[in-house]
């Protein structure tokens, strides 16, 4: 019943588009329905009704969502193309930060210095006029189309520089690290003009709608559940695509698929950029829900965290993706909050264990039960954890190791 | 009693003084010409002290020098019963003359033999004197700097003499510096400009101030000639300051490419041999660096010792580190460049959530040993620490054995073998298995004494190796995978120009650039600077 809901509000295509994706389609239609319900609790149920979902847990909520879509984006290239970015925290804190100055020239004169011509910080560091880069984001439009230009663009110029001259692999996983730490250090500097080390914050509202009302969170909710959605569809459409069959041509042989005539830079450049963008809406959605967007945002372990996600949702499938970032925050939600300590233990062990015995992640966990109890009991134990690699065709993420272990 | 001893003491050194040198009769311990010396100074007043303190400095005695320093600097005392000269400094009473330890029952058993300004005149005077006349260059060309300072301490037929006896070369161009500023207030042009032309280029910060203050006085009285020629010689001065902060910098450089190249050629060894990217080897050299800690914590006492014991200690708590993980997690990952990435990240943090626990998140203190703390002096301006020069030598040393054990030993001959072609070294009979986790251990081992040298420079903490992982990372792809000629160079370059690029673009932006640097580079030369060629390659 609900599947004919959603057919019915997206119209024919999207048939097509979730025809061979049983999991996605639930997890779509499960999202769908929680983007509905959650902020419908939040707003009618009455405070201590057990079905009452506070605002502190729907903004909670919300920003798994907007890493969820950060970790479609990752698995969009990763899962999909081989190209494993250890620097996608990069596109996400910049469309933050394009979030961030709109939400900052929102201000205007309510700051501690109650300048209406430039923020706080500026005013602090005795700037006297606001800098040309920070020319037309009071405008909303302009700044939504910044969120998706300024990630796009960069990622266009690197992936450009570096897909052309056929930096694959490790090497590019590197630059790509280097990439986001020269970030973050630029935008701890004070004269970047961006807040320095404090970044921006103290919001006060979006379009006009306060930030702290309920409402305009319920609002922000409904539209990370709507981004991930979109961004999902979108993903799917492009793997689902010819040009996505050549994606995955490339991830498990770039070689081959180079020769065979194939333009291999242009694709893989076509794919990187699109996961910028899914990355900085993800940033974008991200900021006025957390109310702060800094440097740290650009640190490399937050950009190989998103990896983690993936890895551990099990990659090349999208929807995996979506669920590992959902677990794993949880999961770090809840283990910062009760043992601090255990927290990075739990994490780095996360690390190991999922690349050593899940290389499909808990999306392929069934599979590989069955697959060892199951279907073949005389070699059980072959699909353990060192031997993942055996079968390209049928477990496409450790094909593309091979491929890569060769190049 | 006392005061009639006194009377004739007075009466007896008076007399002395009189007949000028040679007492030899005083009642108190007459041995030398200077103890008489300052038994006269006891009683006299400033009026008599100006003539005696004018022949105390022309005494030839080798202790007068001291004599007058201590008179000086005001702290020569002597007991009241029984005038015995004292040296009254640092909260302790020794005696002048023998040298011997006094203990004071009462504050007010001794008196100062006081000086007055004038008296100092004479005094600083007659110990530039002194000490240019010394038969120890060191103390000459103390003096002489100091000269600098005051150049009126000294008149000119002393400074004549001085000059003209001076056979070290380096005192006299001090002397001659000296000479120089004290012609710049000459009355006739010609002398002061020939002073201004005997300072120009000269590194002295003192030359640079009275030749600035030169340039001031004349402008003030219109003197453009002479402006113009200190502001020539102050403009030399500039350049050879420049010259310096260049070489100085190049030094810092060099320093910071000896670090980078110690924390780069054990990821050189995992990364460039095995092909395994090891994202923890900053903790191996966090490991190391803590090792260090712990082996000055277990001799408190031998603090230059404890740094000779931690480098084997550190090379084998990282190497054996090193290997357990090899044997444990990477062993399953060969051939998966991707995945081992992520699963050494893990251990990365393991490891640095495991330091935090037992050793606390805060900074830990490395101290330094004696031996590496102090500067050596290039020119009067510029100074280089030791520490960082025996890090640049360290690290070449490390470098050298390195590449000696690749190269010469069994071992090395077989990681070589491994590494080039596994089926073939197996079927040799090499145990390939082994040889992968004793060259992993090797590799980590070397981030160990990366560790101790990175001790002594920056702070020992659960996050260290973190700051310098991406270096390591940039050094060694820029020098190319595989090759330890690379690295050396790599991590020398990426040192020296990060150091440069700092003084223009502060510490931050220079970073920056030399990251943009190496990501357009590798652009260029995907494999560095120093790529393999042919069969080799394809290894990599």
């Amino acid at each position: 019943m609900t599947s004919n809901i959603s057919n019915n509000i997206k119209g024919g295509p999207l048939t097509r588009l979730l025809m061979n994706d049983a999991a996605g389609r639930r997890l779509m239609l499960i999202l769908m329905a929680v983007s509905v319900l959650v902020p419908l609790s939040n707003l009618f149920m009455p405070e201590g009704s057990l079905l009452h979902v506070s605002t502190y847990t729907m903004t909670l909520l919300g920003k798994y969502l907007c890493y969820a879509l950060l970790a479609i984006a990752v698995d969009l290239i990763w899962g999909y193309c081989g190209i494993l970015s250890l620097g996608h925290g990069a596109f996400f804190a910049l469309g933050g930060y394009a979030m961030g100055m709109y939400l900052m020239r929102q201000i205007g004169d309510r700051g501690v210095y109650a300048n209406p011509d430039l923020p706080d910080f500026m005013v602090f560091l005795n700037w006297t006029e606001l800098p040309w880069y920070w020319l037309g984001f009071d405008q909303f439009w302009f700044a939504m189309i910044m969120v998706l230009a300024v990630p796009g663009l960069l990622a266009f110029v690197f992936g450009a520089l570096a897909f052309r001259s056929r930096v694959t692999g490790v090497y590019l996983s590197i630059i790509t690290q280097a990439l986001t730490y020269a970030l973050l250090l630029a935008f701890f500097r004070n004269d970047m003009g961006f807040g320095g080390n404090n970044g921006l914050t103290d919001f006060k509202d979006i379009l006009g709608f306060d930030l702290q009302a309920d409402s305009t969170r319920v609002a922000l909710f409904f539209a990370s559940g709507i981004a991930l959605v979109g961004g999902y569809l979108i993903s799917r459409f492009i793997v689902t695509s010819k040009l996505g069959r050549v994606l995955i041509a490339i991830r498990d042989s770039e070689s081959r698929a180079r020769f065979l005539g194939y333009r291999v830079e242009w694709y893989k450049l076509f794919v990187f950029v699109v996961s910028s963008m899914l990355a900085g809406v993800a940033g974008a959605l991200y900021v006025p829900q957390v109310g702060i967007i800094n440097p740290g945002e650009f640190a490399p372990i937050n950009s190989i965290e998103i990896i983690i996600w993936v890895a551990v949702g099990g990659r090349g499938t999208l929807y995996g993706a979506v669920i590992g970032a959902l677990l794993v925050n949880y999961a770090k939600t809840y283990f910062t909050g009760a043992f601090a300590e255990l927290w990075l233990f739990m994490l780095g062990g996360l690390f190991v264990l999922t690349t050593l015995y899940l290389p499909k992640g808990v999306v392929g966990l069934w599979a590989q039960i069955k697959e060892k109890y199951l279907s073949s009991g005389g070699s059980a134990g072959s699909s353990g954890g060192s031997s993942t690699g055996g079968n390209p065709s049928d477990s496409p993420a450790p094909g593309t190791e091979k491929a890569e272990g060769k190049a | 009693m006392l005061s009639v001893i006194r009377q004739v003491t007075l009466l007896l050194v008076t007399l002395c003084f009189a007949v000028s040198a040679q007492a030899t009769a005083t009642p108190l311990k007459p041995d030398s010409e200077l103890h008489a010396m300052a038994q006269q100074l006891i009683d006299a007043g400033y009026k008599e002290k100006q003539a005696l303190t004018e022949a105390l400095v022309e005494i030839d005695d080798p202790k007068t020098l001291e004599f007058s320093q201590v008179l000086m600097n005001g702290d020569l005392y002597y007991r009241k019963d029984d005038r015995v000269v004292v040296i009254n400094a640092d909260d302790a009473v020794t005696a002048f003359f023998t040298g011997d330890e006094i203990t004071l029952e009462n504050k007010r058993d001794i008196k100062k033999i006081a000086v007055n300004n004038s008296l100092r005149t004479i005094l600083r005077a007659g110990i530039a004197r002194m000490q240019i006349f010394s038969s120890n260059a060191d103390i000459r060309k103390a003096a002489a700097v100091n000269l600098l300072k005051s150049a009126d301490d000294i008149d000119s037929g002393t400074l004549k003499e001085a000059l003209k006896n001076e056979t070290d070369d380096d005192v006299k161009e001090v002397l001659l510096l000296v000479e120089g500023i004290r012609q710049l207030e000459a009355e006739d042009a010609e002398t002061r400009l020939q002073g201004v032309e005997a300072l120009s280029g000269s590194l002295y910060p003192d030359v640079r101030g009275a030749l600035a203050n030169y340039v001031r006085a004349a402008e003030a009285d219109g003197r453009t000639e002479e402006v113009k020629a200190a502001n020539v010689a102050l403009e030399k001065i500039e350049a050879y300051l420049r010259a310096n902060s260049v070489a100085e910098n190049l030094y810092f450089g060099l320093a910071l490419g000896a670090v980078l190249l110690l924390a780069a050629i054990g990821l050189a060894i995992t990364f460039g041999v095995m092909g395994v990217i090891n994202m923890a080897h900053g903790e191996m050299i966090m490991l190391g660096a803590y090792t260090t800690y712990v082996v000055q914590q277990l001799m408190p006492d031998h603090i230059g010792m404890s740094l000779v014991v931690a480098i084997p200690a550190a090379f084998l708590v990282s190497g054996l580190v090193g290997v357990a993980i090899e044997r444990s997690v990477i062993r399953h990952l060969y051939g998966r460049p991707l995945e081992t990435l992520l699963a050494t990240f893990g251990i990365s943090l393991v490891l640095q959530q495991a330091v935090r626990s037992v050793f606390s998140p805060l900074n830990r203190e490395v101290a330094t040993p004696d031996w590496m703390a102090g500067t050596f002096m290039i020119n009067p301006a510029l100074e280089l620490t030791f520490n960082r020069l025996y890090i640049i030598i360290f690290s070449l040393i490390v470098l050298a054995l390195l590449a000696l054990v690749l190269k010469r030993t069994l071992f090395g001959l077989q990681m070589r073998a491994v590494t080039m072609n596994r089926p073939m070294a197996s079927s040799m009979g090499i145990r390939t298995g082994w040889v992968d986790a004793l060259t992993f251990g090797l590799g980590s081992g070397i981030a160990g004494i990366a560790g101790v040298a990175l001790s002594q420079l920056t702070n020992v903490g659960p996050n260290m190796g973190q700051a310098y992982i991406i270096d390591s990372f940039m050094v060694v792809v820029f020098g190319g995978v595989g090759n330890l000629w690379g690295t050396l160079v790599g991590a020398m370059s990426l040192g020296v120009v990060n150091k440069l690029l700092e003084p223009w673009a502060g510490a931050v932006v220079a970073k920056i650039l030399v990251l943009i640097f190496i990501i357009l580079f590798i652009q260029k030369r995907p494999r560095g600077l120093f790529a393999l060629k042919g069969r080799a390659a394809d290894m990599g």
